[in-house]
């Protein structure tokens, strides 16, 4: 599709030598000075746009081409006008006098002028000054004018409008409110473009208009709304479509909660009570007392119900379902809208809204209509004392479960619990009972999702759900897999085996393996942090650690724990975080065989690890007897090298009477014979088959471990200073089978030699080796021994005379 | 509102470094941002109009790695298409949407669409509160259109040189980025413009 040719106009067109496009100039302002524009200057002119838009550096055209493309915008030729358009957009922008003269003839602007002004407006005045201009011209349209010159125009009020609503005055706002209702309330019922009733034969007089059609093909019964049909249509219909497109977001922008002002509205309320309404425009004799703000809700709240009436019908064409559903959704929103600004509109509109939901809620086609509808009980539900837990169920409960590979979905579904959180959380809180599911989202497309979890993580973690998350967060790629299976079992017959990547599916189709599975793709929390079969699990899914979508979510889940991690902290208590120590340490060796993601995961427990012992210190005391498992294991130092260190790490700086009261001699000396017998084995023996010899730092770690603990009780050192002995002397043979480097074993040896002489003098050993926190913070002008003399000194200023 | 609509590449371009899409048509709607912002009120016109080129080329170089991500994590191989298959090649096309943080780089959050018809991609940045499933169809829509009035799946050039028929479609389906809600009766009364107006 994209073809080397397209590709060498480019680069000739951003190439093009100065003296060559200059003469390109003056042949176009000739060519344009002819009376007829044939087809070679709209050649020229579709090049010269070409060569503009190439670079992305401004161009600026000699003015005498600048003035002829302006006088070009309002060419009656459409050809003339696109293209110069086209190119005054691509140039920086002519002086504001000549613009002006443009604006000046607003009857005459085109759509396309219409564009230029609003691309090269240069301040919020100029494009105040156009809106005053377009709302004059709406307003004071001859009726009788040209069919569609002025349609463009709510388009382009809207596109400035969305950047700076301020653009227009309440006055504008007041007149746009009327017109609007006019349009679309009030639009003609019957076809426009002279269809008649009147068949082949027939003579002028017979002609009478035929009224619209709904879409299923009947005769129209009320007002034109976007989904009424006829052969040609009035220009005030066209005004409705314009209309109630850009409904939603006026009703946004002049209509939200905190700008209207309803002092109005509580005398003309009385007469529009919710029960009595059935047929849509009973009530318009009374809106007419309404003021122009509060008469357009009125309106828009009549085209939506009958809009909503008008989605039931079966329409001919698919074209049009489709565009059903578009219109469903708009109008669920603006209702919503509407019922914000004014709650006593609740009572009229929910029955609608909850009919709709009862027609569409078994179908999960609509799931994308059935969101707004969501959003609707969320807001008002509790107004309407409705039991929304149906509308939980279906939105959290199935979408997640049936439609997690649909993008739009997921994207949308992930927005509106962003948007909600807090209304979720304090009307609906147990929504997040179905976190496994809202997960399926992340593990399915982790690139689109993650960005939304980011957001949404720190809201979800709480101390129910805390341990829970972890052990899925751990197990997304699992996941990822398991929703490939589910969607692959679906689509594959049974009976097909072996080919690429089926081991698994086999695994999942087995009635054997199906609990693990269901586990995966639960719904709900509540049935169990993790299973016992995880490394069964892990097995079975072997195959599936290089597919796309696994490696992907694999990529993910070190951010998301960082962000767990962060947020963990602030909402667990000690024992939770104990737990979670635990956790770490079993999981550590429980993971997704997939490349790097073990590595990845447990530099993740390394860093949280450490933050978490020095937020809590007690905490390595409490969990001593766990960390000790896991430190005297040592395969661990091969296995598990980073997180090993950490933990040797973390127990020789916390385990001490300081971190916690308990701690007692015991506790350091089994914890300094545990660690002993690991050193001395690792620097005794070669490194197990299929392993490298152990990193320096987990051997000075652990040295300095041993110190730190000897420091604190003092009969160990001897025992130290019997290792550190033994390792000189085995240095001192030029090769050792536990060791490859030589520069590593001598930065080893020469550690040991520093620890050594400062256990020499116990006393200070302690003090060196582990610090006391007042040593570590600098407290400046708090620490007594620092601030003495400073007062002093500025007491001393002071009352010296000057 | 809709702030952009794009037709770039999704292919790798030989000229410029991996990952970067080559944009072959883009058109902005509504005033330009940079002079409504508090804080730019510095620039000069030509910075921001470099400004706005640099935003676009952002957007789609975001679509293009989501496109790469989605395909690659579908597994789907692309066929190659010749002229006269549009609609099935339509039908075959991935889709999706992606988001976009607030300045990164609009000054609001968006939500952009796109549709990745073999190696090039049409892509729509609206507004996150749009009504999406309108916007979807209004992209297909257009694509359709570009597809077959620009002749883009040959190996011409129509849609560098043939670019005023963009600008025509969109005035008439998506004008000044307004989303229509247009039934097919009315759909037809605008594509017959807009086929009146390729026609000369």
């Amino acid at each position: 599709m994209y073809s080397l040719g397209s590709e060498s106009l480019i680069k000739q067109a951003r190439e093009i030598q100065d003296s060559e496009l200059q003469k390109f100039y003056n042949r176009l302002v000739k060519l344009l000075q002819v009376k007829e524009l044939g087809h070679e200057t709209l050649d020229s002119l579709q090049r010269l746009h070409l060569i503009l838009c190439a670079n992305k550096y401004a161009r600026t055209l000699p003015s005498d081409l600048q003035q002829r493309l302006l006088l070009l915008l309002s060419s009656p030729s459409e050809q003339l006008q696109v293209l110069s358009s086209a190119l005054l957009r691509e140039t920086l922008p002519s002086s504001g006098e000549e613009l002006n003269n443009i604006q000046e003839n607003i009857s005459q602007l085109n759509t396309h002028a219409a564009a230029v002004l609003v691309s090269q407006a240069g301040s919020r005045a100029e494009l105040s000054n156009l809106c005053a201009q377009l709302v004059h011209g709406l307003e004071g349209r001859p009726a009788d004018g040209p069919a569609r010159s002025l349609m463009f125009t709510l388009p382009v009020l809207k596109s400035i409008l969305t950047l700076s609503p301020e653009c227009l005055t309440e006055e504008h706002v007041t007149i746009l409110s009327k017109k609007l209702v006019d349009w679309l309330r009030y639009a003609s019922i019957v076809q426009g473009g002279g269809a008649s009733s009147g068949g082949f034969f027939t003579g002028s007089r017979s002609r009478q208009p035929l009224p619209t059609a709904e879409l299923d093909g009947s005769v129209s019964g009320d007002f034109f709304t976007v989904l009424c049909v006829g052969q040609g249509f009035t220009e005030d219909q066209w005004m409705n479509v314009y209309s109630f497109s850009m409904l939603h977001h006026w009703l946004l922008t002049y209509h939200s909660v905190s700008s209207s002002n309803n002092t109005m509205d509580t005398d003309d309320r009385s007469e529009v009570d919710g029960s009595v309404v059935s047929m849509v425009s009973a009530t318009s004799s009374s809106s007419r007392l309404l003021p122009p703000k509060e008469r357009l809700r009125e309106k828009a709240f009549q085209y939506c119900q009958r809009l909503i009436e008008q989605c039931d019908r079966k329409a001919q064409k698919k074209t049009d379902t489709e565009l059903q559903k578009a219109c469903m959704v708009e109008a669920v929103c603006i209702l919503d809208c509407v019922c914000l600004e004014d709650p006593s509109m609740v009572f009229r509109a929910f029955p609608s809204i909850k009919a709709l939901f009862g027609r569409l809620s078994s179908d999960l086609s609509f799931a994308r209509v059935l969101l707004p509808i969501a959003q609707f009980y969320l807001n008002h539900g509790e107004m309407a004392a409705v039991d929304c837990e149906c509308v939980w169920k279906l939105v959290f409960g199935r979408f997640p479960a049936e439609l997690f590979n649909d993008s739009f979905l997921a994207h949308e579904l992930l927005r509106f619990l962003r948007l909600n959180l807090e209304s979720l959380q304090l009307r609906a809180p147990e929504f997040i009972r179905f976190l496994p599911n809202l997960l399926k989202f992340l593990a399915w497309d982790s690139s689109a999702a993650v960005d939304d979890f980011v957001d949404l993580l720190p809201s979800l973690v709480t101390e129910g759900t805390a341990v829970e998350m972890f052990h899925t967060l751990l197990d997304l790629p699992c996941l990822s897999a398991t929703l490939v299976l589910q969607l692959r079992s679906m689509s594959l017959p049974i009976s097909e085996s072996s080919s690429r990547g089926l081991l698994s599916l086999d695994a999942f189709r087995n009635p054997a393996f199906r609990g693990l599975f269901l586990f995966l793709l639960r719904v709900e929390t509540g049935s169990g942090h993790t299973i016992d079969r995880l490394s069964t699990l892990h097995d079975l899914l072997a195959e599936a650690a290089d597919w796309p979508r696994v490696v992907r979510c694999a990529q993910i889940v070190p951010v998301l724990l960082h962000i767990y991690f962060n947020t963990v902290v602030t909402v667990a208590d000690e024992k939770l975080l104990a737990h979670l120590i635990l956790v770490m340490l079993e999981r550590s060796s429980l993971l997704l065989a997939i490349p790097t993601y073990s590595k990845e995961i447990h530099r993740v427990f390394s860093c949280h690890l450490l933050r978490l012992c020095k937020l809590r210190p007690s905490l390595v005391v409490d969990q001593s007897h766990e960390l000790l498992e896991f430190a005297g294991t040592t395969v661990n130092v091969y296995s598990k090298e980073e997180i090993y260190t950490h933990v040797v790490w973390v127990l020789g700086e916390y385990l001490s009477v300081s971190s916690d009261s308990r701690c007692s001699v015991t506790h350091i000396t089994s914890c300094f014979e545990t660690l002993e017998a690991v050193l001395f084995e690792i620097t005794s023996s070669a490194p197990p088959p299929g392993t490298v010899c152990p990193a320096p730092k987990v051997i000075t770690t652990l040295m300095s471990a041993l110190a730190k603990l000897a420091s604190r009780s003092h009969d160990l050192i001897p025992r130290v200073s019997l290792f550190f002995s033994k390792l000189r002397t085995a240095a001192k043979s030029d090769s050792v089978i536990w060791c490859a480097d030589e520069g590593d074993l001598v930065a080893i040896v020469t550690r040991g030699e520093e620890l050594w002489s400062l256990l020499k003098t116990p006393g200070v050993a302690q003090s060196v080796l582990t610090p006391p926190p007042h040593v570590l913070t600098p407290r400046w002008h708090r620490d007594t021994n620092l601030a003495m003399p400073l007062q002093l000194r500025v007491l001393t200023r002071l009352t010296h005379s000057q | 509102m809709v702030r952009c609509f794009l037709i770039h590449t999704l292919c790798p371009v030989g000229a410029l470094s991996a990952g970067e899409s080559r944009v072959l048509y883009s058109r902005l709607f509504g005033p330009d941002e940079a002079v409504l912002s508090k804080q730019q009120l510095g620039f000069s016109p030509e910075e921001r109009r470099l400004l706005q080129k640099e935003k676009i080329s952002v957007v789609a170089r975001q679509v293009r790695s989501a496109v790469a991500l989605s395909r690659e994590a579908s597994g789907r191989q692309l066929v190659d298409a010749v002229p006269g298959e549009e609609a099935l090649v339509l039908q075959d096309a991935d889709n999706g949407v992606v988001r976009l943080r607030a300045g990164d780089p609009f000054s609001q959050e968006m939500s952009v669409l796109w549709l990745g018809v073999q190696s090039l991609g049409f892509t729509l940045a609206c507004e996150p509160h749009e009504n999406l499933l309108l916007a979807e169809r209004v992209l297909r829509n257009l694509s359709r259109h570009c597809l077959e009035n620009l002749h883009m799946l040959g190996q011409g050039s129509e849609v560098l040189l043939k670019s005023s028929r963009i600008d025509v479609l969109l005035s008439r389906l998506l004008p000044h980025g307004q989303l229509l809600f247009l039934n097919h009766r009315f759909a037809q009364s605008l594509e017959k413009e807009v086929a009146a107006y390729v026609a000369k």
